[in-house]
């Protein structure tokens, strides 16, 4: 005889309102239906009422973790169907601010992950190294959470010698604690113990449901949007983070070592930072149909943009990394035990805000 | 700019996008546009970084018959569109009845335009500037 179990919206391990309908067996999950909806604003709607320039900065207000490459992506767009050309140094320090986030966004997932299997002190610890990202992001830009430092055609803001240096003083503090954290998420018995063989995705099974971003990557696929060279990527030269379980601890591998390379980018990223204005530019409006798709942390996001040759957009629609992620999530989740429930969901990062705009 | 790769019917929807799969393209997603006549609906699939893009231009009395069948990934989707924009989606492996997002007294369709009415049509004299 099976029992209906709901899941959500609000569970100790859940950031964000998602239910999951969950049909038990004794402990056994047979059957999964998600319930979505608790926090639609309905912003694809709201930015065809705002002006393309007021929807920058509407649009990064679509997550409050991934907010810059929300905006960085609109931004990206609106530049195709205006040929804006971006200057090189713009290019530069949208990936500086772009990878904070990942590493930001990284961090509190690895924190929220330790405190969904009980490792309290690994959970506060990670998010005490995220801080030092906050206050990174904060001494560049003046904003911890929205930076509003894209700005279509290039970015509002330059980052001096002296930020630059506390920036990097803080991504040394942060490899060195992350080093020791992520050996601790790597090595310990208890972490493996509620991870590994824990709602494993195939890369079959990935590639067929549309997972992207760290989900995929620990499944095997070799998938990661910054590869086809958008901003100063290409310059950059990025290789994937793969791992080929499909379980919760090859996805938490993947961040694990996806944080490392982050701070590898920022580095480079400013050894090679191109003196050049910061901003093009443009007059007019945009007009035409695009698609921009850019590697968030959670994955890959989709923007598609209708423009009529007026100052509103006809239609801005965004397809975030999450929404990918829940077929994917729901195939894990079917067969696993009920206490492994909110650490699968946690594996895969998900963020409500985004699915829903 | 965004490339069409192919425009499809309501008649040869299913044929095209099974042919697509075996082809190793996968489903990213689907966009709904209402062009106030009828519905632009695209299925954007991707294979090796690139998109590729099919065009089905839907009556706006018509129904949509649901590829979820085939790419389980587009379940949420097409629930979203039936939220959305009221088009009646056919087949699909679990149905939400359009309140996948919105609420018992949530307005309905709230993405359509009211026919004789854009929002999108307030013209500024010099465009945007920045």
């Amino acid at each position: 005889m099976s029992t209906i179990v709901p899941f959500g919206p609000q569970h100790p391990v859940l950031p964000e309102p998602i239910q999951l309908c969950l049909e038990l067996e004794d402990e056994r999950v047979v059957s999964v239906i998600p319930v979505v909806g608790y926090v639609h604003r309905g912003l694809e709607k709201i930015a065809e009422k705002k002006d393309f320039i007021q929807d920058t900065y509407l649009i990064e207000r679509i997550c409050g973790i991934c907010s810059f490459m929300h905006s960085m992506s609109y931004c990206m767009g609106i530049e195709e169907l205006m040929s804006i050309p971006v200057p090189p140094r713009a290019l530069y320090l949208r990936v500086i601010w772009a990878e904070l986030h990942r590493i930001h966004s990284h961090l509190l997932a690895l924190g929220l992950l330790a405190d969904a299997f009980g490792f309290e002190n690994l959970f506060m610890q990670y998010w005490k190294s995220r801080e030092r990202i906050m206050d990174a992001m904060e001494c560049t830009t003046g904003g911890r959470v929205m930076l509003s430092s894209c700005c279509i055609g290039g970015v509002r803001r330059d980052i001096d010698e002296n930020q630059k240096k506390f920036v990097l003083d803080q991504l040394k503090e942060v490899e060195k604690e992350v080093t020791s954290l992520n050996r601790t998420m790597m090595e310990d018995y208890s972490v493996k113990q509620r991870t590994v063989g824990i709602g494993v995705l195939s890369k079959e099974a990935a590639y067929a449901q549309g997972a992207v971003g760290p989900t995929a990557r620990g499944s095997g696929l070799v998938m990661d949007h910054r590869m086809s060279g958008y901003a100063a990527y290409r310059e950059l030269a990025i290789e994937p983070v793969v791992e080929t379980a499909g379980d919760c601890y090859a996805r938490t591998m993947v961040r694990c070592r996806e944080v490392m390379q982050s701070i590898d980018l920022i580095r480079r990223a400013f050894a090679q930072l191109p003196d050049s204005e910061l901003k093009t530019p443009f007059k007019g409006n945009p007009s035409g149909e695009a698609v921009i798709r850019c590697e968030q942390p959670r994955g890959e996001v989709l923007y598609y943009f209708r423009g009529n040759g007026t100052d509103k957009l006809e239609r801005l629609r965004v397809r975030t990394p999450t929404f990918a992620n829940i077929p994917a999530m729901l195939t894990m989740v079917q067969n696993c035990q009920l206490p492994d429930v909110g650490v699968i969901i946690i594996s895969v990062d998900p963020c409500v805000s985004c699915t829903e705009r | 700019m965004m490339t069409i790769n192919d425009v499809i019917t309501l008649e040869n929807q299913q044929e095209r996008i099974s042919a697509l799969l075996p082809q190793g393209y996968r489903f990213v997603t689907m966009t709904a546009v209402d062009s106030t006549t009828h519905f632009d609906i695209y299925y954007h699939f991707d294979r090796d970084y690139e998109l590729y893009t099919l065009q089905l231009k839907l009556d706006r009395d018509a129904a949509l018959p649901s590829i979820s069948g085939l790419c389980f990934a587009a379940l949420l989707v097409e629930n979203e569109i039936q939220d959305l924009f009221g088009i009646t989606v056919t087949g699909l492996v679990l149905d939400y009845h359009q309140h996948l997002l919105l609420t018992k007294d949530a307005p309905v369709k709230p993405f359509c335009r009211v026919p004789g009415v854009s929002v999108s049509t307030v013209e500024t004299a010099k465009g945007g500037e920045q």
